[in-house]
């Protein structure tokens, strides 16, 4: 389909560590059933580097491509080089989406800083909770940029 | 495989409808406001053509305006029946819930000008009664509109019994058959229909052409001013070749319409009773009274654009009401209206057929259907919140 960039459909057909890490060190689930797009991403994390990183997602094409390629660009990543992956360094690694779809994008960025923000507060970190989306399962509310 | 399971979105051109066309592209080209030999063959067949489609409907060959598709019949419709309406100072217009937008949205350009709409709730089959419509009409009730059938559900509305309840009490009554012409009968006497819509890309006709049938007494207003075609009701150069293929094909639909109607109301059966092996899903709409050849299910836990592209790539084309098709935040409002929550109405599809699909066609969908579903469902967080017990099944 022509809706989506070859990158897109490849990550949509093949997407990259889909799944469920047993016993995780963050989880972060981000959306909500209502406006048709949940992620859920689990992190692993050892010596402040993101060595395994999982995703699930309940969405479109471009959710689960977006999901996809998030996780690709912080596996193996410090923690805060993942915090610094940006909705528009998604997009961009995917080669664009459509503008109606860009909201897929806002989501994955924000998986990767709940599933962190998850991680922070079971280890007791201290951070700086204004970077962080007030987020929790975005019930109520459909995320829309 | 390739298996193209979305009719109801448009058809394939059948033959018979592209043989009728040629020969008004390659020789009789003419303007049929033109004085000369060429125009005036060409008025000639558009005459036959009017005759061949009020055939059709039982109606006569001056009651059928040529518009350029369901959409433009449906705003005429409508806007000629308010501001007719208004003249006599009526104001209320009856329709349903679950129109299609060709309707739904001029009912709001109507309510902006300052007509009262009144959507009738729909049952959760997807049905309206007579009665409903016979409560709601008021004295200030300028209109009745509500669809033959349903694009997204299939299900059938009561057009005869909803006809009579209107010439009983003096309302026009407008049906949009867009889905129903070319597939179930219809007969704008015996089933009291002032106007109907209809749409000649939906039958294996051409896309840009359509059907405005206004009974006899019933005033038209012009949406595009220009030349007196159609009576002065619809200016423009008549789209001959269009109308020529339409002609073809509502006449072939019509004379095949038992025989199609068995064959595809066999493969979608075949497909409804398949499916709904699929744990967790549902069927929408009304599982008798439905349109030949349509299948409409809810998958719980699983998003509609996604199966729709995976089930692309095993060449299967089929549609769905996900707020990601429509491009909007919310899912259909067809699936809303029968009292799907957002969350099932995400998960639709809907499968569409014509006679030309076959039954290998439909093992092709049986068999790839299930395991989609379940890829989907497998890395779906919802998924996995429902089938933990964490939330409550719906489907």
């Amino acid at each position: 389909m022509a809706l989506y960039t070859e990158t897109v459909m490849d990550h949509f057909m093949h997407p990259r560590n889909v799944g469920e890490i047993e016993n995780p060190d963050g989880v972060g689930q981000v959306g909500n059933a209502k406006c048709g797009d949940i992620m859920k991403m689990y992190l692993k994390i050892k010596n402040n580097i993101i060595e395994d990183v999982k995703f699930e997602t309940f969405g479109c094409g471009s959710a689960i491509a977006s999901s996809s390629m998030a996780t690709e660009l912080i596996k193996g990543k410090t923690i805060e080089d993942a915090l610094a992956v940006t909705n528009k360094q998604v997009v961009d690694a995917l080669g664009g989406l459509p503008a109606h779809k860009l909201h897929c994008s806002v989501l994955a960025e924000e998986a990767i800083k709940a599933a962190v923000k998850d991680y922070y507060d079971k280890n007791g970190i201290e951070y700086d909770h204004s970077k962080f989306p007030d987020c929790a399962g975005c019930e109520g509310a459909c995320c829309m940029v | 495989m390739q298996v193209y399971a979305d009719n109801a979105a448009t058809t394939k051109m059948s033959q018979t409808a592209i043989n009728a066309m040629l020969p008004y592209m390659e020789r009789i080209y003419g303007n049929p406001s033109s004085l000369h030999s060429v125009g005036q063959e060409a008025a000639e067949a558009l005459q036959s053509a009017r005759e061949t489609i009020a055939k059709c409907l039982n109606a006569s060959p001056n009651e059928i305006t040529f518009t350029s598709g369901g959409s433009e019949a449906d705003n005429q419709a409508l806007l000629s029946a308010a501001w007719l309406g208004l003249r006599k100072g009526k104001k209320h217009i009856i329709s349903t819930a679950f129109e299609h937008h060709a309707i739904l949205h001029t009912l709001k350009r109507l309510e902006k000008e300052g007509f009262e709409v009144q959507l009738l709730d729909v049952g959760p089959l997807g049905n309206i009664t007579a009665q409903q419509v016979a409560d709601a009409i008021r004295e200030d009730t300028c209109l009745v509109t509500t669809m033959y059938a349903n694009n997204e559900i299939g299900s059938i509305l009561p057009i005869a019994e909803i006809g009579a309840v209107c010439k009983e009490k003096g309302v026009l009554f407008h049906t949009d058959a867009v889905q129903a012409a070319g597939h179930l009968p219809i007969d704008v006497k015996a089933q009291n229909i002032d106007m109907l819509s209809l749409s000649a890309h939906k039958f294996h006709g051409p896309k840009g052409v359509g059907v405005l049938y206004a009974r006899r007494g019933v005033p038209l207003t012009s949406l595009i001013e220009g030349g007196a075609q159609e009576r002065g009701k619809r200016a423009g150069t008549e789209n001959i070749p269009g109308i020529m293929g339409m002609a073809a094909a509502l006449q072939d639909a019509c004379e095949h319409m038992e025989a199609n109607a068995v064959h595809v109301s066999h493969l979608r059966d075949r497909l409804i009773e398949g499916l709904s092996q699929i744990p967790h899903s549902a069927l929408n709409g009304d599982p008798v009274n439905r349109l030949p050849g349509n299948v409409s299910f809810c998958f719980e836990g699983i998003e509609g654009e996604s199966l729709l592209l995976l089930l692309d790539s095993k060449g299967i084309c089929a549609s769905s009401g996900s707020a990601c098709t429509s491009g909007s935040l919310d899912p259909s409002h067809v699936l809303l209206a029968i009292g799907r929550p957002h969350e099932v109405a995400h998960g639709s599809l809907r499968l569409s057929l014509s006679e030309w699909n076959t039954d290998e066609e439909i093992d092709h969908i049986l068999a790839e259907v299930p395991w989609v579903v379940e890829y989907l469902r497998n890395m779906s967080p919802m998924w996995k919140d429902l089938i933990s017990g964490r939330k409550p099944f719906i489907l």
